[in-house]
């Protein structure tokens, strides 16, 4: 029997403000513990919280890059349940009437295009931290208690886990280019939740779906949809039944296992969050902010096609993250080579990047100095072999390119005065290549070449050099 | 409309209370009054009357994203009943 894996997502993404989405401390990561709090994010009895007015805006921005319907009317719930990640004893959500409903994200699957519903997005208050260093008891930090967070749900159309992978990367890359989230994962502000299940190839009805919460890479993703999905089958081919519950993802072993389980079906008990007033959005505003949105990949890569003739695997390529969009770009404006910057940027600079451990956001040198290399590859001041070091040396931050050439010696050699000296006594010290030459065998020259950048340490300019042998060579012959 | 020992019972437990069965019994029966007097609402013709979203007839209150000066560790830790490496502690709870 063939089997097919269904899997919805739910993706948590903390929102860039600078405020926490009830109170106004700070939203910053990796602060000392329990240094952003107030009495609002504490949970103190009386307080009263106020809505962050840039959560909306966000969370706004947010469900209109992924195709989302904006409620005019929304409204905050109370998420009741007791665990010490939130001092209220409820987290603070949207229930019944949340910001933005039916979406669609469109991914690439082996070259075609599939929808992927999105059922809806809220915004909710991220929990606090729970540390297990204490011998006798756990420690409590309340920083990210209060830290605006969207909650974005997907129909369960994924399968698979490469869909899943493709469908949270677009996710990630959307949130990113719209400026609403910084979606980094190793600090945790985005996080996916999977549920997954299977089904008989061909059935309609949904198979019984177990959850594993906070993956937080897009391997631990992966990993853990196709660890489950095979336990799952293989459970069913022993006859067993699938039993509904939360497992845990180990990434380390590699193997989910079941978390122990509640006596109790969860019961959270939302009621409307009487301290909190509706949000209201007119269709006047939801047309502005769509407006107000920036160009999104699909678009992006198009205008690459068209306006810089670039392939469309560059621009595919080029256009997968924002910064190196922005890179691109700001390169380009400045030396009018497009080919040649896509060429850097999807071969030389992703493998220093990987090789230490960097990312486009840290790069360690500008679209300036990219913009310098490239040009001088096309004055031809170095072979494109000598910049491919000269870009080394600016991962090691040497210096600009042109810093770099004339630190290490390594440009071209322009005094034909010079180059020719050095050719004519190759072309002396090899006299059978001459004599070869003369009987027409013409590989001869490549091998004088070979003398030439050997003898110069790859610093003659090919080209002018091939040129000076020739002449050389025959002035010789006629002798 | 009257609630059975088995709801206070459900209810009591998500709220982490513990009664006996004696005060499981006070409860039902208080409850159920409580719930029978509520009821009476259902009396009501609410054919014409939009549904209650909010108690309040107030939309979008709002504040600016601007950073406010945060309590220090010490403050925010002075109400804890115990504490550790600048944490609030609490009795050990499994992942």
């Amino acid at each position: 029997m063939e089997y097919e894996v269904v899997v919805g997502m739910e993706i948590h993404a903390e929102l860039l403000t600078k405020t926490k989405i009830f109170c106004s401390c700070p939203t910053k990561f990796g602060d000392p513990e329990n240094t952003h709090t107030c009495p609002i994010c504490l949970g103190m009895p009386g307080v009263l919280p106020v809505l962050n007015k840039s959560v909306v805006k966000y969370a706004v921005r947010a469900g209109l890059a992924l195709n989302c319907k904006i409620a005019n009317f929304s409204k905050m719930d109370r998420k009741n349940y007791f665990y010490p990640d939130l001092p209220k004893a409820y987290q603070t959500s949207q229930y019944d009437r949340p910001l933005c409903l039916g979406g669609t994200v469109n991914i690439n699957v082996n070259g075609k295009t599939k929808p992927i519903g999105i059922t809806r997005i809220h915004i909710e208050e991220d929990a606090g931290k729970l540390l297990h260093e204490s011998s006798d008891g756990t420690l409590v930090d309340v920083n990210r208690c209060g830290v605006p967070l969207i909650e974005i749900v997907s129909e369960p159309d994924i399968r698979g886990p490469e869909e899943a992978r493709i469908f949270a990367e677009k996710v990630r890359n959307t949130l990113e280019y719209t400026g609403v989230s910084d979606c980094k994962m190793e600090e945790g502000s985005i996080r996916f939740d999977v549920n997954v299940s299977v089904r008989e190839k061909g059935s309609k009805e949904l198979g019984t779906r177990t959850e594993m919460k906070n993956l937080n890479s897009f391997r631990a993703l992966e990993r853990a949809i196709k660890y489950e999905s095979k336990r799952q089958i293989i459970e069913l081919k022993k006859g067993h039944s699938i039993v509904q519950e939360t497992r845990k993802w180990d990434d380390v072993k590699g193997i989910s296992s079941a978390m122990r389980s509640k006596e109790d079906a969860q019961d959270y008990r939302y009621f409307p969050e009487p301290d909190l007033v509706p949000i209201v959005i007119s269709d006047d505003e939801i047309k502005k902010a769509k407006d107000q949105l920036p160009e999104m990949p699909e678009a992006k890569k198009e205008r690459y096609m068209a306006e810089y003739n670039l392939p469309e695997y560059d621009a595919n390529l080029i256009t997968s993250t924002k910064e190196t969009a922005r890179f691109f770009e700001s390169t380009v404006n400045l030396c009018n080579h497009p080919k040649q910057v896509a060429n850097w940027l999807m071969v030389d600079i992703p493998a220093h990047l990987k090789e230490k451990d960097l990312t486009m956001d840290t790069i360690p040198f500008s679209p300036e100095d990219l913009a310098e290399l490239i040009n001088l590859i096309q004055d031809g001041t170095i072979s494109g072999k000598i910049a491919k070091s000269v870009m080394e040396k600016m991962f090691d931050e040497e210096g600009s390119p042109k810093e770099i050439v004339e630190k290490h010696n390594w440009a071209q050699m322009q005094d034909t005065g010079e180059l020719k000296s050095i050719i004519e006594k190759i072309v002396q010290d090899n006299p059978k290549s001459v004599s070869d030459i003369a009987a027409g065998n013409k590989k001869a020259y490549g091998f004088l070449t070979g003398q030439v950048m050997k003898a110069t340490k790859g610093k003659a300019n090919p080209q002018l050099a091939n040129k000076i042998i020739r002449e050389v060579v025959s002035k010789k012959i006629d002798e | 409309m009257s609630i059975s020992n088995e709801e206070v019972t459900y209810v009591s437990k998500l709220a982490r209370l513990r009664f006996n069965e004696e005060e499981t019994n006070k409860m039902a029966e208080e409850l159920g009054s409580v719930l029978d007097y509520v009821a009476t609402l259902n009396e009501v013709d609410t054919k014409d009357i939009q549904p209650t979203e909010h108690i309040l007839p107030v939309s979008n209150v709002f504040r600016d994203d601007v950073v406010g000066t945060p309590l220090s560790n010490d403050v925010a830790l002075s109400n804890a009943p115990d504490q550790e490496n600048g944490c609030f502690k609490v009795p050990r709870v499994l992942d």
